[in-house]
């Protein structure tokens, strides 16, 4: 995994909200005691749609949280895809690419959509917009081409609905 | 065929993921009649009687799974549902999830309490988020109405359930990953044995089971595993989802009976209508993206000419040489215009970005052949590739951790028996490979 340095020094110091450390806490209760650590995933979500990202800084303050070693973090981090260890744009669109929704095209929805968003898959618009990147199988296949941008499903894309949607969500009227 | 529904029956019902409507439609009785009737005992032999097996994708029997859970004094034992949903073609428990939350619920209660267990987990895939918020609502219902909690229905049972999501990696699917997951840690397959059955959640005996199945317990409990195994065709008793995509013309998740003929599922009105756009049927994997692909003529009928069915047997017939599998009922079908060299490479790319990592015939071999593939799909590569393809089949098939391993050899090595002519013609006219596809005419020959 390639590590963004710019981000990790530049990454300012964080801190949770008293309203995000009550929602921790009623998570970490849902597991036997000493088995806290179970409650690291559906932590990282949180933080992430928090943040936007999970930035050195936040990985480490989840490690305070759940008293255990940064690198626990980390380790959890980097595997998940979902979760983004360099920043990304304000929306990330994460466009299906495994087998069933290519055969229905989805190939050509993410060119089109880089060519529409001027950007390859990976990067960031310059405004801080959006951020494109492909994932595999979202469990949807029947509906494809999928992408998922937060937790939320767009489904049978076509071109059209690929404008209408960065339309959307550019205006701030998709919400997640 | 008359197709009986013991599952989506009542997903139409307005209102259905309430619990209210959920119960006055018949819901939970499979609990009143499992604590106050029933042993555990007695719902594990129904559970066998009733031939069940697991809907994930590998078929074990899941009435002798549960008979296998080591029962140690002061331990607790586990249930885990697994709604990780992640084989390529496969989207039926978010279908039963979403409209029918309570019954994966119910059937979690009257499953824990067959295994003793007084805490159980459903690990749901992270980008299925709105789907946990879904099952919560539904476990606070039910337990505001006394179906969970200290002392169900004055039983003396109890139970509590979890909803833990994962963060988007396939191999937490794989049963002992998940438990790692689950444990907050990397998805990395565990060696086996220790089966989960034995050293599971936290070294404690746990059964992992996926959505399906432990949905299809409320119907044994309700009507007996008798009147369960008379429903389907021999070793494969009862319904199965099937989640249908690909080149469908109306692709989508089916409650089907077992024994139904691919034939009918395939064109029949009521479920996926033929090929989309009326073109021919290229290839089908019928099991999701690890099972082997079948071209046309081995989809309908078997090598020797039988009807193809919907079950575990027939889907097999012919071993990896004419059959494949049934798997977890992600059923992707190809028309003419598609490329089988081009979906080898995608999947080969799949397996290789979501091999874990931890053994080396599968994290170097899954590599491999991606770049091998991709070599072949854009027209630089040599018919000495072919072949290393199936040698590098070779040394990873049975070499691995866990079964991620297989699931990326065998579909290759099965497109390749199979489309041996299309992947060689993508050599020879690596030019013409770019612009046109190789439609049917290898399998006209071959057929
Ligand atoms: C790589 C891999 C991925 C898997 N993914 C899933 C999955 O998404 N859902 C599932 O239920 N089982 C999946 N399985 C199978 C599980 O390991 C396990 O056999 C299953 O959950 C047991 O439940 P069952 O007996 O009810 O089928 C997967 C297995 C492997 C090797
Ligand atoms: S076979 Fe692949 S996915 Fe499974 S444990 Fe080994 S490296 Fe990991
Ligand atoms: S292949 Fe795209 S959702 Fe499954």
């Amino acid at each position: 995994m390639k590590r963004d340095t710019t981000a990790l020094s530049s990454a300012e110091k964080i801190s949770f909200s008293p309203e995000m450390i009550l929602e921790f806490d009623e998570i970490v209760k849902q597991f036997p005691d000493g088995k806290e650590k179970s409650a690291i995933i559906r932590i990282l979500h949180i933080v992430q749609t928090e943040f936007a990202w999970l930035s050195p800084s936040a990985m480490h303050a989840v490690a305070d949280y759940l008293k255990i070693e940064a690198i626990e973090v980390y380790e959890v981090a980097t595997f998940y895809t979902m979760f983004h260890v360099n920043p990304v744009g304000t929306h990330v669109f994460e466009v299906c690419r495994t087998g069933p929704c290519m055969l229905l095209g989805s190939d050509d929805i993410i060119s089109y959509i880089e060519d529409k968003l001027k950007i390859k898959v990976g990067e960031t618009t310059t405004d801080g917009a959006f951020t494109l990147k492909t994932a595999e199988c979202l469990g949807a296949c029947g509906y494809g081409p999928v992408l998922q941008c937060k937790y939320k499903f767009h489904e049978h894309l076509t071109k059209e609905k690929v404008d209408l949607l960065i339309d959307a969500y550019r205006n701030g009227i998709v919400e997640n | 065929m008359n197709n009986r529904k013991l599952l989506l029956e009542n997903i139409d019902i307005q209102g259905i993921e309430s619990f209210d409507i959920y119960r006055k439609n018949g819901g939970y009785r499979s609990v009143e009649k499992a604590l106050k009737k029933m042993s555990p005992q007695e719902i594990v032999e129904e559970v066998k009687i009733s031939g069940l097996r697991g809907r994930g994708g590998a078929g074990f029997p899941t009435g002798m799974k549960w008979s296998f859970l080591a029962k140690p004094e002061g331990v607790p034992r586990y249930l885990v549902c697994n709604a990780d949903e992640s084989e390529p073609g496969t989207f039926k428990d978010r279908y039963l999830m979403e409209k029918l939350p309570h019954l994966l619920i119910e059937g979690m209660i009257t499953s824990s309490y067959a295994l003793g267990a007084n805490l159980s987990f459903i690990y749901i895939r992270g980008e299925f988020m709105y789907i946990l918020h879904i099952l919560e609502k539904a476990i606070a219902e039910a337990k505001a109405n006394g179906f969970l909690g200290k002392n169900i229905l004055g039983s003396g049972y109890d139970l509590e359930l979890r909803v833990v999501p994962g963060g988007g990696a396939y191999i937490c699917g794989e049963e002992t990953a998940l438990l790692e997951s689950l444990e907050g840690k990397r998805g990395n397959p565990r060696i086996k044995p220790p089966f989960p059955a034995v050293k599971g959640l936290w070294g404690c005996p746990t059964v992992v089971n996926n959505v399906e199945s432990i949905a299809a317990v409320v119907p044994i409990v309700n009507d007996g595993g008798a009147a369960y195994a008379q429903i389907g065709i021999g070793k494969s008793t009862g319904t199965k989802l099937i989640s249908a995509c690909g080149n469908l013309a109306r692709p989508g998740v089916y409650e089907i009976e077992m024994g139904m003929t691919v034939e009918e599922f395939i064109y029949g009105d009521d479920y996926c209508r033929g090929i989309a756009n009326g073109k021919k049927l290229k290839a089908c994997i019928p099991g999701g993206s690890s099972v082997p692909i079948l071209p046309h003529f081995l989809v309908c009928k078997t090598a020797a000419g039988e009807d193809r069915l919907m079950s575990y047997e027939s889907l097999s017939d012919g071993g990896f040489a004419s059959g494949s599998m049934l798997g977890s009922g992600g059923f992707i079908v190809f028309d003419e215009d598609q490329c089988i060299v081009r979906n080898t490479y995608n999947f080969a790319r799949f397996y290789a970005h979501e091999s874990c990592g931890q053994c080396s015939p599968c994290r170097e071999g899954t590599g491999w052949m991606e770049k091998v593939l991709h070599r072949l799909e854009n027209g630089h590569g040599n018919m000495r590739d072919i072949d290393l393809l199936e040698e590098i089949n070779k040394k990873i098939e049975g070499n691995t951790i866990c079964p991620l391993g297989d699931a990326a050899a065998w579909p290759v090595a099965a497109a390749i028996r199979h489309f041996r002519a299309e992947f060689e013609w993508h050599v020879t006219h690596p030019e013409e490979a770019q612009k046109r596809n190789f439609g049917l005419i290898q399998q006209m020959v071959t057929a």
